[in-house]
């Protein structure tokens, strides 16, 4: 039976239940005014044999979604013969996903054939077999929960309460969701990295000068021995988001400063969501325009000034970025302006001060410190930016401090290192994670700082 | 301290005061600026791009009396359709240009003919004959697409003299020829949105990005929506104070600045390493942008539920309901447009992402289109990043076209998400 099948089969089984337990509900607490002495409303009693239904139903589900690959995986290599068995690890593993793909009908290597085909055969088999039980399984569980939520249908039951604690389950289980995913971000990138610091030395890759990260297929080759000083990407990072923000951050204030001082409501109301275009556009139509038309116009501008200017110029790039992130800075910057209390401002006038004036020496160095919060944010921003460098700027790790100059990042590296087929145990593969290890660490911490900034700085003036 | 007269302090204070209004006025003039200058970059982005690609929505066809030669396709007369499939249908297409051009006698020039029209036209052939094998022994005028190089010249993009130009003077002239007779003109570029990935620019479509996109949303949708919903549910209603909520709130509010690359390696490494769902599949691709619209979507929902005033939970309270009763028939119900608004922004945020699924190995090169959410597929933003990539010059038309495309259902999302929001929101 097929899965989805099966699923349906549950479904309806799950509907089923529902309004057998509604209309014994019903029987059970009698009609007209006598059906007051049901607790719940029968719906409820519906409810609660369903979930009864489906709850064991899907429970046998998962288990077998677990385990069942591990059992008849095992059980293949018990049977395979002697000399295959015995093999090392990798080459096990060879073998077996050659018996998978026998076994789902696709070509192998002939010479292999004659010696799994047997392996394929029952592996087949065993498949065949643990679909078949778990179909009786699953709808046998469906039918032993209905059975006991049944049995436990009474007028004074508290079918209700009973529903409320299995949805408020589902609610804390979904809250969870997010610590999970932090969770499995933090693990999964741990445990490769550490993976890669077992083969690249910490000290090595955190502070070492050179990044090639080509690993030798040969001994004897060319440059088989990689470099994994990750020095020259965090120094393009820092280069490129500098640029960027030496963009963004005072255009971006000064579109704050004047929507919200100077501007009409009507300007405001137009400008503010035009703006805000430029936070929605994708990132990777921005890549494609500074790849394709920002980068060779500065080439070209330092051509006629006589200056050498490489094609993927970290300029560029910075350019670029600096554009994407000016909604950011202005939005947040928008926002603690518009938090400083009148009062001050007034004050401010009453003195004589003209608006440039209260604007400098009143409104910015009240709003300082959310402003600073959200040129933090709008840094980590940068930092975790991806396509427009991968698009716009190098792959050569360049140690330079040249903005007319090619160099790459963290970001652009852990692309090149992990798009296409990699053995996934190499350190190549490895110091993406790691990598990406710093590039969460680094952009969890501004962050982190940004929000405790910003919320002291609201708790100050609420 | 000497007393000033009256007509110098007036003095002072007119001389300062002209120097601070000066100041004044400069300042208000940097924020126009600056305005006027974030406003200048939308516009000269969006001019670029339509610049360059409005052109890829029309394509140069050449009309040609194809003869569906039953000496070619289905010798035996079988009709079986392995024959009709394994037929060599470039030399029907040669011998109709052949008929058009008869002075291209010699091998090199007939080579240069051929190369007229796309090698992509052999294929509408046979999948025409696949779809009617009653074709065979007619012969019929058909619009057949020309090759990219013949396109970019016919549209003007490269001057027939210029140094780039790689049609050679005898091409030039048949096209001019063709052109003449009628036979070479400007379509609407239907392949752009039926086909999928080619490397071939002429039979290159977004349809299988497209689609790839599209189940890829649909699984981010189904998952990120109840998901969200129920979490914030939670967190605003039933919540105790404890720690726990606390780490969940801090951990919601950091996972919507993390860098959208991390989330590719976690697909990576769990979901495909892991758990062993196959790579290149929307499944796995809107898995991972469940979990990075998933703080969008709780957080726009608890400010939709934050919105529903306490007098309607506590007269449902007065009247008997539970707390649960109280959240799903009344405060949901009244924040689901907030909510579905949030769903929608996180949703375009969504289409437009492109970084986590490069991870996931999306970007594959991929003709077929996608059938469901576990087939091998591109997305749109990648299937623009793949074309950016491609040194053919006119990709760099279809990929502005895909921008315009991209953009055009990022505006009808957002739009959706503000006419919702006008429509149904409440102020109390």
């Amino acid at each position: 039976m097929r899965l989805t099948t099966l699923v349906l089969i549950l479904a309806a089984m799950t509907l089923a239940a529902y309004f057998v337990g509604r209309h014994r509900a019903l029987a059970i607490g009698g009609t007209g005014t006598a059906a007051r002495r049901l607790h719940s409303l029968p719906r409820y009693y519906g409810y609660f044999t369903s979930l009864w239904c489906l709850l064991p139903g899907l429970l046998v589900l998962a288990a077998w979604a677990a385990f069942s690959d591990t059992v008849i995986t095992g059980r293949v290599v018990q049977s395979l013969p002697e000399a295959l068995r015995n093999q090392p690890e990798a080459q096990l593993s060879l073998a077996l996903n050659d018996i998978r793909n026998l076994a789902a009908g696709q070509m192998v290597d002939e010479s292999r054939q004659a010696e799994i085909s047997v392996a394929a055969d029952l592996y087949n088999e065993l498949r065949a077999i643990s679909q078949r039980v778990l179909s009786g399984l699953m709808i046998a569980a469906g039918f032993v929960g209905f059975a006991v939520a049944w049995t436990r249908l009474r007028p004074q039951f508290r079918a209700r309460n009973h529903v409320e604690t299995a949805i408020r389950l589902a609610l804390v289980a979904a809250s969870l969701v997010a610590i999970l995913t932090t969770l499995g971000i933090l693990l999964s990138v741990t445990f490769e990295a550490v993976r890669f610091f077992g083969q690249v030395p910490f000290t090595e890759f955190l502070f070492g000068l050179t990044w090639s990260p080509q690993t030798a297929i040969r001994a004897d080759q060319v440059g088989s021995s990689g470099a994994f000083g990750a020095v020259p990407l965090f120094a393009g990072t820092l280069l490129i988001s500098g640029i960027a923000l030496v963009v963004a951050v005072p255009i971006g204030l000064m579109i704050a400063i004047f929507l919200s001082e100077y501007a009409r409501p009507a300007l405001r109301r137009v400008v503010k969501p035009v703006l805000e275009v430029l936070a929605g556009i994708p990132t990777v139509v921005y890549g494609y325009f500074a790849a394709l038309t920002v980068a060779p116009m500065i080439r070209d501008l330092g051509d006629r000034l006589g200056l050498d200017v490489a094609s993927e110029s970290a300029l560029g790039a910075g350019l670029v970025m600096g554009v994407m992130i000016i909604p950011f800075v202005s939005s947040l910057s928008d926002d603690v302006i518009n938090a400083v209390p009148r009062a001050m401002r007034e004050g401010s006038y009453g003195l004589g001060a003209t608006k440039s004036e209260t604007i400098k020496r009143v409104i910015l160095p009240a709003a300082l410190p959310g402003i600073v919060g959200g040129i933090l944010l709008a840094a980590s921003r940068a930092i975790g930016e991806t396509m427009i460098v991968v698009m716009a700027a190098g792959l050569s790790a360049n140690l330079t401090a040249n903005p007319l100059e090619s160099v790459t990042t963290v970001t652009v590296q852990i692309v090149t290192l992990l798009v296409g087929d990699q053995e996934f145990d190499s350190p190549k593969t490895l110091a993406a994670f790691a990598l990406g290890l710093v590039l969460f660490v680094v952009t969890l911490v501004l962050n982190i700082i940004a929000l405790q900034v910003v919320r002291r700085y609201r708790e100050q003036y609420d | 301290m000497a007393i000033l007269t009256p007509a110098e302090t007036r003095r002072r204070v007119d001389a300062s005061l002209r120097r601070r209004y000066r100041t004044e006025r400069l300042f208000r003039l940097y924020g126009l600026v600056s305005v006027l200058l974030g406003i200048g970059f939308l516009l000269v982005l969006f001019t670029t791009i339509v610049a360059n690609g409005y052109g890829a929505f029309q394509h140069t066809y050449l009309r040609l009396e194809i003869r569906f030669d039953p000496a070619v396709i289905d010798p035996d007369g079988t009709r079986d359709p392995e024959v009709i499939l394994g037929a060599d249908y470039s030399q029907l297409v040669k011998e109709a240009l052949r008929s058009l051009v008869p002075e291209a006698d010699d091998r090199a020039s007939r080579r240069e003919l051929n190369a007229l029209l796309s090698t992509g036209a052999p294929y509408e052939l046979q999948q025409m004959v696949l779809a009617n094998p009653g074709l065979v022994g007619q012969t019929r005028e058909l619009w057949l697409p020309a090759d990219d190089e013949v396109d970019l010249y016919v549209k003007g993009d490269v001057p027939a003299d210029a140094d780039g130009q790689r049609l050679s003077g005898r091409q030039l002239a048949w096209i001019g020829q063709l052109a003449e007779a009628g036979r070479l003109d400007r379509r609407f570029n239907a392949a752009f949105f039926t086909q999928g990935d080619s490397r071939e620019p002429e039979m290159a479509g977004i349809w299988g990005a497209t689609k790839g996109s599209f189940f890829m949303l649909l699984v981010t949708l189904v998952l990120s929506f109840p998901l969200g919903v129920a979490a914030a549910i939670y967190l605003e209603e039933f919540a105790p104070r404890s720690w726990l909520v606390d780490v969940i709130e801090v951990n919601i509010n950091n996972l919507a600045a993390v860098p959208s690359i991390v989330f590719g390696l976690l697909g990576l490494a769990v979901f495909i390493n892991f758990f062993g769902l196959p790579r290149s599949a929307p499944l796995v691709g809107g898995l991972v942008l469940t979990l990075m619209t998933l703080p969008v979507v709780i957080i726009a929902s608890r400010a939709a539920i934050k919105s529903v005033p306490p007098s309607v939970r506590e007269a449902a309270l007065g009247v008997g309901a539970s707390q649960m009763q109280i959240v799903f028939h009344h405060v949901l119900p009244l924040a689901m447009p907030g909510m579905l608004t949030g769903a929608i922004i996180g949703m375009a945020r969504a289409l437009g992402e492109s970084a986590p699924l490069l991870m996931i190995g999306m970007v594959a090169f991929i003709v077929e289109v996608p059938g469901g959410p576990l087939s091998p597929a591109t997305a749109l933003p990648v299937q623009i990043y793949l074309w950016a990539d491609s040194p053919e010059r006119a990709f760099v038309e279809r990929t502005s076209a895909a921008i315009m495309v991209l953009l055009a259902f990022l505006l009808v999302m957002n739009a959706a998400a503000v006419w919702l929001r006008n429509r149904f929101e409440r102020r109390w």
